[in-house]
């Protein structure tokens, strides 16, 4: 999809959302992301940060209010237009939501094959980024056999497979030790870096202080954006085991897959 | 396609799965039966149909106070007035031998008789002539009295309007076996979107369309269906061979020939294919308008 710098990624105007007949779990819910952009989603447990990001990933539609994901209005988009979306965004989801009957492979190439994009070229991008991710002994491995690291990363690697403009992540650091989730941050700045847009859902204040990109915080269902206090201390320091550099797949920034 | 060896679901593992190819063979089982029967009556009404139509049965009967001089010329009047017909090719007297053999269920075998026998004309008309019995019965009834003319219309009538019957009754039958196996494959492929309801949405927020999903349903539907179908036929097949066998073996004239035409044989061999494309195409339905229902 190509990405038009003047057009948010994503705006949410007096957004409500309730499921079925319950109570509300989002109101009011307003702000804009523009392209490029790195935001922390935070607030305490049940405040709506996973519903929110539900929304953003068209898992759901709005029961009210107006949601714009790439210009287009998701209330009148149709629902052909919808994959089409989705195919720019990326996610990482709280539990992986990997495919357990699938190899760590066919989850990665996942993404590119409901593209319709030729099996070569999917073999070759899809076994460049899991060398890259360190799964390279685990390629023909199904998600029941890894560790939870390990199937984070093929997570991660399904996100990003397809150079999305928009990349979610929602508790991304949740299960995982320290170093892991300094390094898969880095991975989402160098990401940010190349221009894909990236909202990342935490707890963990301490990483959302130190990185310092403007924070969406979540209270009673409402949404509050403060500016952030990026000092950008985190991204000089590379952390050990990643490999240098992105994979060439991904350094070329988000956009159609060619 | 349709014959893609890799899914992104595991529809191979689900239980239901492994029952739809018996299901599906036990309904093409009966589908080949009903239809083999369908058309071997097709073929039987239509001999019948082609050989009867074009005879006539004539008969006169003797007058017990006339001489057998004048019976007999009363006999060659008769015969002349048809053979003089238009549209009669060929008149033939049935022999005084062969009327009583006729007779015999009713009289035992006998040699001669002293009861006056009536005679019997076979006519044999024209195939593109219609000829009116009802008309030869009035003018050979003005010369010869007491002279009928069978056209059999009346018994060949009800004979054909039974096999008819017996006809729409397998296609009936037919009918209903699809409409069971369509609905088998649309209750397999809904359990399916229920049970794998989880991975298909990983597929849509991965960008996937409907019919990426719907793809994999009818591939998998269109193999099991297929696979049914194969074995559905090869059982059919061999009670049909069986049937035939039992039939063969009463070697009496009561049972017309029934073997099918080549047409019949391709009909029946179509049918794995045909139960594959329902199965296929009823799942890809299903799929895509369950799916449609979602975001």
């Amino acid at each position: 999809m190509d990405i038009d710098q003047n057009i948010p990624i994503a705006r949410f105007e007096n957004v409500g959302l309730r499921y079925g007949l319950g109570p509300e779990v989002l109101q009011d819910v307003t702000f804009e992301l523009k392209p490029g952009s790195y935001h922390f989603l935070v607030g305490p447990s049940g405040a709506g940060k996973s519903s929110l990001l539900k929304l953003m990933y068209l898992a759901h539609r709005p029961s009210r209010g107006l949601v714009h994901l790439f210009g287009h209005d998701i209330a009148t988009a149709s629902r052909d237009a919808l994959p089409a979306l989705r195919r720019s965004i990326g996610v990482v989801f709280q539990e992986y939501r990997l495919l357990e009957h699938l190899s760590t492979f066919d989850n990665v190439a996942l993404p590119l094959r409901v593209a319709g994009i030729r099996e070569s070229d999917i073999k070759r991008h899809v076994e460049e980024l899991l060398v890259w991710v360190g799964l390279k002994d685990h390629m023909s491995a199904r998600p029941p056999t890894l560790s939870g690291g390990q199937k984070q990363r093929a997570s991660i690697a399904r996100a990003v497979i397809a150079r999305p403009s928009l990349l979610m992540a929602d508790e991304p650091t949740g299960n995982v030790d320290d170093r892991m989730g300094y390094r898969l941050m880095h991975l989402f700045e160098e990401l940010n870096k190349l221009g894909t847009t990236i909202v990342v859902a935490t707890h963990n204040e301490a990483m959302v202080r130190e990185l310092g990109h403007p924070v969406m915080r979540l209270g009673a269902g409402t949404l509050h954006v403060s500016p952030g206090t990026k000092t950008d201390s985190f991204a000089r320091t590379s952390p050990q085991g990643l490999e240098r550099g992105l994979p060439h797949r991904l350094t070329r920034g988000p956009g159609a897959f060619e | 396609m349709m014959f893609s060896r890799r899914t992104d679901l595991p529809l191979d593992k689900d239980p239901l799965s492994r029952f739809l190819p018996w299901l599906i063979a036990f309904m093409v089982f009966l589908a080949a039966l009903a239809q083999a029967g369908l058309i071997a009556l097709d073929v039987l009404a239509q001999r019948w149909d082609n050989g009867m139509a074009s005879t006539l049965t004539v008969q006169i009967p003797a007058d017990p106070d006339a001489s057998d001089a004048a019976n007999a010329r009363r006999l060659q009047t008769t015969l002349n007035m048809i053979s003089e017909t238009p549209g009669v090719m060929h008149a033939r007297v049935v022999s005084e031998a062969k009327v009583l053999q006729l007779l015999s269920p009713w009289l035992g075998v006998v040699q001669a008789i002293d009861v006056p026998l009536p005679r019997l004309i076979d006519v044999e008309t024209a195939p593109d002539i219609d000829l009116d019995a009802r008309i030869l019965q009035q003018k050979l009834a003005r010369t010869i009295e007491g002279a009928q003319v069978d056209d059999h219309g009346v018994w060949l009538g009800r004979l054909i309007e039974m096999v008819r019957t017996l006809e729409a009754l397998a296609a009936g039958v037919l009918g209903l076996i699809l409409l069971a196996a369509m609905s088998t494959v649309i209750f397999t492929t809904r359990t399916g979107l229920t049970v794998h309801a989880e991975a298909i949405e990983v597929l849509h927020l991965t960008g996937a369309q409907d019919s990426y999903i719907a793809k994999q349903f009818a591939g998998r539907a269109w193999a099991m269906g297929f696979k049914g179908g194969v074995i559905g036929l090869v059982l059919a097949g061999l009670t049909l061979a069986l049937l035939g066998y039992v039939a063969g073996r009463l070697q009496a004239g009561m049972i017309p020939d029934m073997s099918l035409p080549l047409v019949g044989w391709v009909s029946l061999a179509i049918l794995p294919l045909a139960a594959g494309l329902v199965a296929g195409l009823t799942a890809r339905l299903t799929v895509m308008r369950t799916l449609r229902r979602m975001i």
